[in-house]
């Protein structure tokens, strides 16, 4: 099936660490942009630039000046090797260059040839190198060989966090003209059009249609899926996936359960289609800004009073940490509630107020695990305490079936592992490292299969969910054990007996 | 200040250049991490909700290594060791600097006396692990042995002066009184002391050009000193409502 060694899975303990195999993964990479215009489209150079490494170098000045994160972080490294275990990237391919240290020492050396006194002095000794063709290549492979999910920066003693530096390095390539075809050409449509797929508002429009005539015919109830209905007291804001893709659909079914249930009104918008938010993957400020702010148009022009974010990652991320900032304030929204809020919160609201009517025995044919996505997880919050992010979802899953099981606690919560997917790796041309970046999620996985009979994996991303969909027949497990809480939701929801 | 020794003199300038190296160095580092600014909320999550947790959060940081400890006992081990017992022996040596000597500096005297074997314990460990892992050997530079081997020559030094060739410490410490109050006074020639003194002076002079800056770097660390407040308060770095 794959042309590549797949990890084996079934040994416990959960983690084995693997010996270092220096080079094992180098020059695989995802493929440069080629048309042009999807750098332009984002404000970078269509091709590599002939003055690349000065350029470069004046870009990493530039960033070093902006972003207090990425000067602490390349000073403060004293190389302890606490992240060295921890990257799943490192663990499922055992290259040392997939360690978090030595990724950001492929910057760091960089920085210190040209930027500090001791590796202008004495290169060799603090490790300093000239920015040469062949470090360009690595940055290109080994940052695209990071999905930006924070683990390190958990077990980190002074917080370094590689998602930075990969941001950084990404936002230097792109600068000298360097960019990931992937990432770029959907963040450009994205930009340009309001979602990932470059969808126009009739697209949109046929397939919400279609969708209310099928929800209709398995339930017999007219549940609304609307699009631009101005006056709406919700703009629901969720992955494009969500509109086409298996199993995110069955999500964008549930969301739309829950709200006809709860008799409030709300609708997706044909401009901001998109939750999405590619700009964060590229360390690119202004991008991540304009495809923001679509939504916060959309929101005023359709003149809602809420915004509710639907299941994924970093959108989730980009929209609770980064959209006051940005695009706020949202003095225009109502006061009462948080903006934005997580599909997971709103649901669990109604949950506790008694407003859902749920039959957990719908599920029965169902022992549900949650894998906490990485961006939720580490880099955002639900609710008013910390750790709402691990509690939420959890509370809303039992609230939809009687078997749920949680997967080995140093694999949830903080700890937990990304799906190998995402920060833009969700790409064909990278299923090596998309396959074996997903190793250790999948040994736990096996871990609670074979103990408790698992069978449906849960997750909160429409980066994780097309990750397991892919990756999880690699290591013999039913790819349709993926899907969404509100799948859960959808399926346990009563329609009828309360609206 | 008569009959001045060469010695003496040379060590003089040489601490008074260290030192001013050294504050002027991490200072000049401050300067630059409190100038740049952090223009999106970063916190590593769950973070806390106010100053105070994360002053809580700091300071368990700081003191107990929290991070480290959730990844690695071993490593978190010496680490800990280290720098507790570096804590101590600092605190002892404040004694060469006060007259009369305060009472903590007073009370910790037994202690700090011994703590220098354990930083010896804690270094050696690092160095063990740095050479015996092979991932952590991968990311070794020859500097981050250097600096190791610079600690435990420190600490060795001054293990041979407190427990073998003992040095007449009376006059180390009207040197080092006459530092603080610009009245030089002769520094005993033992060569272990000037061994000591001169490889302190040079980990002064490095401490801002190296790893060492880990210790300014902490304290301003985007992941651990952030409230989690996105939702509720902007974050607009200047740069940002300029340009973008």
């Amino acid at each position: 099936m794959a042309s590549f060694d797949v990890p084996v899975v079934g040994d416990y303990p959960i983690c084995p660490t693997p010996v270092v195999q220096p080079d094992s993964m180098k020059g695989i990479k995802p493929f440069e942009v080629n048309n042009p215009m999807h750098n332009t489209d984002l404000g970078f150079p269509g091709a590599l630039v002939e003055n690349w490494q000065e350029v470069a170098v004046k870009k990493m000045g530039e960033l070093l000046g902006k972003y207090r994160s990425l000067q602490v972080f390349l000073d403060s490294c004293v190389k302890c090797g606490s992240c060295t275990d921890k990257c799943h990237y490192f663990i499922g391919t055992g290259d040392p260059k997939n360690m978090p240290v030595a990724r950001q020492d492929l910057l760091r050396q960089v920085y210190r040839r040209y930027f500090t006194i001791a590796g202008k002095l004495c290169p060799k000794l603090v490790g300093a190198k000239d920015l040469t063709k062949d470090v360009l290549d690595d940055w290109y492979s080994y940052y695209h060989q990071c999905s930006q999910c924070r683990r390190c920066s958990v077990y980190c003693p002074y917080g370094i966090d590689t998602a930075e530096i990969s941001m950084a390095a990404r936002e230097i390539m792109d600068s000298v003209g360097l960019g990931q075809k992937y990432t770029n050409e959907i963040l450009g449509k994205n930009i340009k059009i309001g979602n990932n797929l470059g969808m126009k508002g009739p697209v949109i429009l046929n397939t919400l249609e279609g969708l209310e005539e099928d929800v209709e015919a398995a339930t017999g109830v007219a549940v609304r899926y609307p699009l631009d209905v101005k006056g709406a007291e919700v703009l629901l804001v969720t992955p494009s996936a969500d509109l086409f893709a298996e199993p995110h659909i069955d999500g964008l079914i549930g969301y739309g359960k829950v709200f006809h249930q709860a008799g409030i009104s709300w609708t997706l918008s044909s401009k901001a289609s998109e939750g999405a938010n590619f700009g964060m993957f590229i360390g690119s400020y202004a991008n991540m800004k304009k495809a923001a702010m679509r939504i916060q148009e959309a929101a005023r022009e359709l003149g809602v009073k809420r915004i509710i974010v639907g299941e994924c990652g970093h959108a989730w991320r980009v929209a609770y940490s980064f959209w006051n900032t940005l695009i706020g304030p949202f003095d225009f929204l109502d006061p009462r509630y948080p903006v934005p809020q997580h599909i997971c919160e709103f649901t669990y609201d109604l949950i506790k107020r008694g407003a859902l009517n749920l039959d957990k025995s719908a599920n029965d044919n169902r022992v549900v695990t949650f894998h906490d996505s990485c961006n939720v997880s580490r880099a955002s919050r639900m609710g008013t305490m910390p750790g709402g992010q691990f509690f939420i979802p959890r509370e809303v899953i039992k609230a939809t079936c009687n078997h749920f099981v949680d997967m080995d606690p140093a694999t949830i919560h903080e700890h937990t592992f990304c799906c190998g997917g995402g920060g833009g790796l969700l790409t064909d041309d990278l299923m090596p490292v998309r396959v074996k970046g997903a190793y250790p999620r999948m040994q736990a996985l096996r871990q609670v299969v074979d103990n408790q009979k698992v069978n449906y994996l849960a997750a909160i991303c429409a980066i994780c969910k097309s990750q397991f969909t892919k990756v999880l027949p690699y290591y013999k497990f039913d790819r349709d054990m993926i899907g969404g809480v509100h799948q859960l939701v959808s399926n346990a929801i009563q329609l009828g007996t309360k609206e | 200040m008569l009959s001045m020794s060469a010695v003496t003199i040379f060590y003089a300038v040489l601490l008074y250049v260290a030192s001013a190296v050294f504050v002027l160095g991490v200072l000049r580092r401050v300067v630059i991490y409190t100038r740049s600014p952090a223009p999106l909320r970063i916190a590593t999550m769950p973070a806390p909700l106010s100053r105070f947790g994360v002053l809580l959060r700091m300071v368990r940081e700081v003191f107990l290594f929290e991070s480290l400890f959730k990844s690695t006992k071993w490593t978190w081990l010496f680490g800990f060791l280290f720098h507790t017992c570096l804590a101590l022996v600092i605190t002892r040596h404040l004694r060469y600097f006060q007259e009369p000597i305060s009472l903590v500096v007073g009370l910790i005297q037994p202690f700090g006396k011994y703590a220098s074997l354990g930083m010896l314990a804690g270094l050696g460990g690092l160095m063990a692990r740095r050479l015996l892992v092979d991932r952590i050997r991968y990311i070794s530079l020859p500097s981050d042995y250097l600096m190791l081997v610079l600690l435990m020559a420190i600490v060795l030094s001054g293990l041979a002066m407190t427990f073998c060739v003992h040095t007449d410490i009376v006059a180390v410490k009207s040197f080092a009184l006459g530092l603080t109050r610009f009245s030089w006074q002769p520094l005993p020639s033992d060569p272990i002391l000037l061994v000591h003194l001169g490889l302190v002076a040079l980990l002064l002079i490095v401490f801002p050009i190296s790893k060492l800056l880990h210790v300014p770097g902490i304290f301003f660390s985007p992941t651990r000193n952030q409230v989690d407040d996105a939702r509720e308060r902007r974050h607009v770095a200047p740069w940002a409502k300029e340009s973008v």
